[in-house]
């Protein structure tokens, strides 16, 4: 399966191995391995819950996917996004891009980052000192995702 | 000519709401004009407002003011993602 949404753990090692088991015209695996951190905006963060839409979200990943192989020669892609509760440290995001070479693997994994930053429907809601706070969406998000929309990469 | 609409995140909380069914009524047939309509239903309702950061899905599917609202469909708002 190419886009999966759980709330359990996943094992990166075995991810990776998947991505190019059997075939060896796979020469390049670039991927993106995405944790919560203990801190945001100053203040610490003891843990975040990740809301997600339930039947939008694997669509709308899986769109992204189809995106980049349109837009790039792959031989693999594997994204996994978890939602409910997540604590520091916790893996929250794995993207896994097998191509030819590294250049089209780099690019696509970045691609889909970015795209998933900014139309994938998950929402952070972090615990604070301060109490619950939902995370704000970055305009930084928005002008990384643009860029591939200009044809300068 | 019901429509199942569906709210997220800050959103959600804000409203007191997850989920309804609703009744389009007559002058509203786009994502926009039910935001708006919404919007005006009372003092809490006001966070679906223009000036707030507010997004659409239609059918699952990220949508814009201008795109249609027809029986059956399902809408969703919520404010902008913030996975990853």
């Amino acid at each position: 399966m190419t886009v999966s949404v759980q709330a359990e753990d996943f094992d990166v090692a075995a991810e990776i191995a998947a991505l190019s088991a059997g075939r060896n015209e796979v020469g390049a695996v670039a991927t993106f391995l995405g944790l919560v951190r203990d801190v945001s905006g100053g203040s610490n963060v003891a843990a975040m819950t990740l809301e997600h839409y339930p039947g939008m979200t694997e669509k709308s990943l899986g769109e992204i996917v189809e995106q980049a192989c349109s837009r790039w020669s792959l031989y693999g892609v594997r994204v996994i996004h978890r939602f409910g509760r997540l604590e520091p440290g916790d893996r929250i995001v794995f993207v896994g891009v097998a191509g030819a070479h590294r250049g089209e693997a780099f690019a696509a994994c970045e691609f889909i980052m970015d795209y998933l930053k900014t139309r994938a429907p998950f929402w952070k809601l972090e615990e604070t000192p301060e109490g619950a706070c939902w995370v704000d969406a970055r305009d930084s998000d928005d002008s990384a995702a643009a860029r591939w929309e200009q044809g300068s990469r | 000519m019901t429509v199942k609409i569906l709210y997220f995140a800050s959103l959600k909380e804000a409203l007191g709401c997850t989920e309804e069914s609703f009744v389009l009524p007559s002058g509203v047939s786009t994502v926009g004009e039910l935001r708006s309509f919404l919007a005006d239903r009372g003092e809490k309702w006001k966070a679906l407002g223009e000036g707030r950061n507010v997004r659409a899905a239609r059918n699952q599917r990220m949508a814009a003011p201008a795109d249609p609202v027809l029986p059956g469909d399902e809408i969703a708002f919520f404010p902008p993602v913030t996975g990853g």
